[in-house]
């Protein structure tokens, strides 16, 4: 990859487009772990005693964190970047600048990782504000929002470039991220509910680990399985990357 | 090319090119380099030749026009000279430089304006030139006096702070025109720059293209209007399915391809057959019954028709200049006769 400085052109147009809209676009933000908190956490949570060791609402909120961060990193590299590709022909546009290839998808992804921080951060501060994410140790999960949003660009970015259409994308959200939200240790211990041979295909699944890191961030505990979480993450991530990187320079230089 | 045609004197002593300061000009060995050197440039798609092996010299200040239909590859040609794609074979240098090769440093020096506008249309005219300052990575202080320039220099002013999407399509244009603008750009790279605009539209941008080749900047076009070649362009070269089929001069292109003058007639076959079928050597296109052939005297030829009793309805008649659309007619499309 031949990244440059240039990524940070693509970085601040979106930056740019973003400063037009963030008042009304970061309202929702609040309002959405708000609204789960109060609906699955104090609504259900008050048939359930207690979740893997705490109530249910605080065994909720670091996973309803990490979705966050998923689905902020989610949508720029699904519906918008295509949007900027195909239909406003922005690429097409930077390509004629110095920018390369590969500042574009680096700009991008780093301006998923920051739409993931929005809303993952915004998310964390009502969670702390409730007093469900206890301090400091809540602090440790800080880090992981954007690790998250690098993991959920990368596999967006590398969808979206291999989609024709689209209309292809309600299959990424509905057969693709939803799944993840529900059976990712968001809402329930998949360890507790699933029997050993299942457990191991249930580790494919790219949610369960920044569930996983950003839970025990809050208990402010250590376990040997983050390492294999982070290792997963990044993994995923650089080859991901790396094959968006491929693809990018031959769609757009095509 | 001199401004001979359809600009009011005026313009030239318009205090407004004052305001645009000559393009950033970087050392050359020799100043009278090519800008754009193409040697045997071809680009493939699958099994599709979309750009057969062009040779293509575009010396510094000069407006260079690349005509051709639909299709014969003038964009795929110019995203070839901006780097946007690379071609399949030959080489391309531009500045002396290897856009293969020194993508980054060649796209540094140029503007390019794309057929269609990619601007942000929720943005203002201001704020989206800020943006293309910023792929550029200008330094901040120099970029709000340049915006200044441009915003005078394509009559921008008036509309500068409203969102594009609710500017007429002549004032977008002007803005993707000043949007590439922007760095001060050597050579500027037009993509059908007044494709669907109306006609004073076209003759302000005419006029803002002229005024930008006397500050000393090269200019690439591509156009499918013939008037627009034909006035605004020094040097052509037509492209009919990847391959340049002629190149020079309008002027030259017109002598050379046919001749001074045309003469229109409107003719049955029968017709067609008789009064023409002696005139071996006059080079003819035609079009169902209407018939254009070329002399350098028309009237001259009109007479000898007339004599054979053989100019169809009199007042169908048309004797006029023969022009670049003739031309382009007989390359590219129309099957051109030159007697047997």
């Amino acid at each position: 990859m031949s990244v440059s400085r240039y990524a940070l052109s693509v970085w601040s147009r979106n930056l740019a487009l973003y400063r037009r809209t963030w008042k009304l676009n970061i309202l929702p933000n609040f309002f959405e772990p708000l609204l789960y908190l109060v609906s699955i956490g104090i609504g259900v949570g008050a048939y359930v005693t207690e979740m893997a060791g705490m109530s249910y609402v605080a065994f909720l909120a670091p996973g309803l964190v990490a979705v966050a961060a998923m689905n902020g990193a989610s949508f720029e590299v699904t519906y918008n970047a295509f949007v900027r590709m195909n239909f406003e022909k922005t690429y097409a546009a930077m390509l004629t600048t110095p920018i390369q290839p590969d500042d574009v998808l680096a700009g991008e992804i780093l301006w998923a990782v920051t739409r993931s921080c929005i809303y993952g951060g915004c998310f964390w501060i009502v969670v702390s504000a409730v007093g469900l994410a206890p301090l400091p140790a809540a602090l440790l999960a800080l880090p992981l929002i954007p690790l998250t949003g690098l993991l959920f660009a990368a596999l967006g970015i590398a969808f979206s470039l291999r989609i024709p259409s689209i209309d292809l994308f309600s299959f990424y959200f509905t057969l693709f991220l939803t799944p993840l939200f529900l059976f990712s240790d968001v809402f329930f211990p998949l360890q507790e509910r699933l029997s050993g041979a299942w457990l191991w295909v249930a580790e494919a699944l790219p949610l369960l680990h920044p569930v996983r890191l950003i839970r025990h961030a809050f208990r402010g505990e250590w376990a040997p399985v983050l390492v294999w979480d982070l290792a997963y993450i990044l993994v995923l991530s650089a080859a991901l990357l790396a094959l968006a990187a491929r693809v990018t320079r031959r769609r757009l230089a095509a | 090319m001199n401004e001979k045609v359809g600009t009011p004197e005026i313009l030239y002593a318009d205090p407004r090119q004052m305001t645009l300061p000559s393009p950033r000009r970087s050392v050359e060995p020799d100043p009278s380099a090519p800008i754009i050197a193409c040697e045997g440039v071809a680009k493939r798609y699958g099994a599709q030749l979309a750009v057969d092996h062009i040779d293509l010299v575009v010396p510094p200040g000069a407006c260079f026009g690349l005509l051709g239909p639909n299709g014969a590859g003038k964009t795929t040609t110019l995203r070839m000279i901006y780097g946007a794609t690379q071609p399949s074979a030959g080489t391309i240098r531009v500045f002396g430089l290897d856009v293969v090769q020194e993508t980054r440093s060649v796209r540094m020096r140029l503007g390019v304006t794309l057929q269609e506008n990619a601007l942000n249309e929720v943005l203002s005219a201001v704020e989206n030139l800020r943006i293309f300052a910023r792929y550029h990575r200008l330094p901040r202080a120099d970029v709000e006096r340049r915006i200044e320039e441009l915003l005078d220099f394509l009559e921008l002013r008036s509309h500068a702070t409203l969102p594009v999407r609710a500017l007429s399509g002549g004032f977008q244009r002007r803005l993707a025109i000043a949007v590439s603008l922007i760095h001060r750009p050597e050579l500027l790279i037009l993509d059908e720059p007044t494709t669907g605009l109306d006609p004073a539209v076209r003759l302000a941008l005419w006029d803002r293209i002229r005024a930008l080749r006397r500050n000393g900047t090269t200019v690439l076009l591509t156009t499918h209007y013939m008037d627009e070649a034909q006035r605004l362009c020094d040097q052509l070269a037509i492209l009919s399915a990847g391959r340049i089929v002629a190149e020079g001069a309008p002027g030259a292109l017109i002598r050379e391809h046919l001749a001074l003058q045309a003469l229109e007639l409107d003719l049955g076959l029968a017709e067609q057959t008789k009064a023409l079928g002696e005139l071996h050597d006059v080079r003819r296109l035609r079009s169902g019954s209407r018939v254009v052939l070329f002399a350098d005297d028309a009237t001259a030829l009109l007479e000898t028709l007339r004599q054979r009793g053989g100019i169809g309805d009199p007042s169908a008649v048309v004797v006029r200049p023969a022009n670049l659309e003739d031309v382009f007619l007989a390359l590219t499309g129309t099957a051109l006769e030159a007697g047997a």
